[in-house]
């Protein structure tokens, strides 16, 4: 019984927020809201769940010595971010989002060269003639690699502003242009995969969970 | 001509959601499903995931939610039958707090039908803020993030977690990517723990992987609804992602039809004003 109510429900909020292609309506608002809220809610509701109750308030329970003492620091920069709305005390909110932001942009840097940056450029720095087994097996992979190294290099020129693109600076830069625009295109065509996906999501819930027509 | 153009450019948008919601709808009705011939990556990671051993251990991280569903939801329950009917051993965790209970329910429903164990074949840890620092810990001691699972069960106790301090014992992180969590995992998990990594995306972010996948650094990409159907086809049981794929094919056909007209309608009228 209750899987009947909410599958009505969820009926009833998809076609509240697909009501809006009509034109802009209370039910699209309503359910609009309904998800803002309830999904802030929810995500206040796990942090508390997930995180702070097991971590922090069971911890002070279970652990013992300096590792009980320790949770204090974490204490305080929470406290700290609450402080924002007392406006006498709100500067101390800073020095947690200075932690925050200090340990990410440590993680960040570190993360991006290690497994990003330089992965990526050894990926990049490929033999331009490959020998395949078959005659087209070497067309093939030699073709791709010319395609990476090649692309790689022409859409970086593109991006050197120091001369004018102007022969065969202005050449490769247009090649460059040209690769940019292929790859938006494909990124382009998947987005619109996605949201088409979407779509079908909802229309299969409509007829296959709602109506019982599938 | 130039009439039925200005005509044509002065419709009403609503129309037009009219006929793509016709053409979504239509092709889910006829119930048909057309023949999928899985992509080259879609079939590695098939095989890696074959290739594990039984009793393996694997872990599942849920990044995405509710608005991604249609695409990964699939994904999720076909890798988790894949697993089960392995006898692989699943860890469930989750770095977006809303999609959490997605994963949770499709693993409790798929591990009854093959008769699984909590604790014993499978174990959901649940959620921790942070992703990055929650990755790379966990990199060097799994308890030190989650000393307990999602009912506090101290995991210790747990049989399943008994054999497994970190990444060393994880045969492959399986992603499902709705964001930028993929990018954290391959670059904390895989560059300093060689954590075996294949991602499920949203074909929104499919191409932001790709690279990764060219670099070795990921075993494979799932991406999309068609990757799904792919996943489904290969694992052999054909679900919403396969039935959508019909759908899938005809509406595109329709979008490329309304460019192809819109683009002479233009040229038709440029041609006219001059």
């Amino acid at each position: 019984m209750s899987n009947i109510i909410w599958t009505w429900v969820a009926a009833f909020f998809t076609l509240a927020i697909l009501s809006f292609l009509y034109k802009d309506n209370p039910f699209y608002k309503f359910a609009e809201h309904v998800y803002v809220g309830s999904s802030a809610a929810f995500m206040v509701l796990y942090v508390w769940v997930f995180d702070a109750y097991p971590k922090l308030v069971m911890g002070f329970t279970e652990k013992v010595g300096v590792q009980r003492y320790l949770l204090v620091i974490p204490l305080i920069l929470s406290l700290f971010i609450l402080l924002r709305f007392v406006k006498p005390l709100s500067w101390l909110s800073v020095w947690s989002i200075s932690f925050t932001v200090g340990m990410a942009a440590g993680l960040g840097i570190t993360g991006l060269t290690q497994g990003f940056l330089v992965p990526q450029v050894q990926a990049s720095m490929l033999p331009l003639f490959v020998k395949g087994s078959t005659v087209g097996e070497t067309i093939l992979y030699t073709f791709n690699n010319l395609i990476i190294v090649f692309g790689t290099l022409f859409t970086i020129l593109y991006f050197y502003f120091s001369r004018e693109h102007k022969g065969v600076l202005g050449v490769s830069s247009k090649v460059g242009i040209t690769i940019l625009m292929i790859t938006f295109g494909a990124s382009f065509g998947y987005t619109i995969m996605a949201r088409i996906s979407l779509l079908i999501g909802r229309i299969y819930f409509l007829l296959h969970n709602w109506l019982r027509l599938v | 001509m130039t009439e039925f153009f200005k005509k044509l450019a002065g419709i009403d948008r609503r129309i037009i959601y009219l006929t793509v919601f016709l053409a979504t709808a239509i092709p889910i009705l006829t119930k048909k499903t057309m023949k999928i011939e899985p992509l080259p990556e879609v079939k590695k990671a098939y095989e890696y995931i074959e290739s594990l051993p039984e009793s393996s251990i694997v872990m599942v991280s849920i990044d995405y939610d509710a608005a991604s569903m249609p695409e990964l939801q699939p994904m999720l329950e076909t890798f988790l039958h894949h697993a089960f009917r392995k006898n692989l051993k699943v860890i469930m965790l989750g770095h977006w707090a809303l999609g959490l209970p997605l994963g949770q329910q499709a693993l409790e429903d798929i591990a009854k039908k093959y008769n699984k164990i909590y604790g014993i074949d499978y174990v959901f840890l649940g959620y921790r803020p942070g992703v990055a620092a929650v990755i790379i810990n966990m990199g060097k001691d799994i308890k030190s993030v989650f000393s307990s699972d999602y009912k506090y069960t101290p995991i210790d106790s747990l049989p399943i977690m008994r054999s497994v301090k970190n990444y060393k014992d994880i045969k492959l992180l399986f992603g499902l990517e709705a964001g930028a969590v993929g990018d954290a995992w391959i670059q904390y998990g895989y560059a300093r723990y060689n954590l075996p990594i294949i991602l499920g995306t949203t074909a929104v972010m499919t191409p932001d992987y790709y690279p990764y996948m060219q670099a070795n650094q990921v075993v494979s990409v799932i991406g999309g609804l068609r990757g799904a159907a792919d996943y489904e086809t290969l694992v052999g049981i054909p679900g919403q992602a396969s039935i959508g794929m019909l759908a899938q094919s005809v509406i595109h056909l329709v979008i490329i039809a309304f460019i192809i007209i819109g683009n002479i309608g233009f040229l038709v009228l440029r041609r006219a004003k001059k």
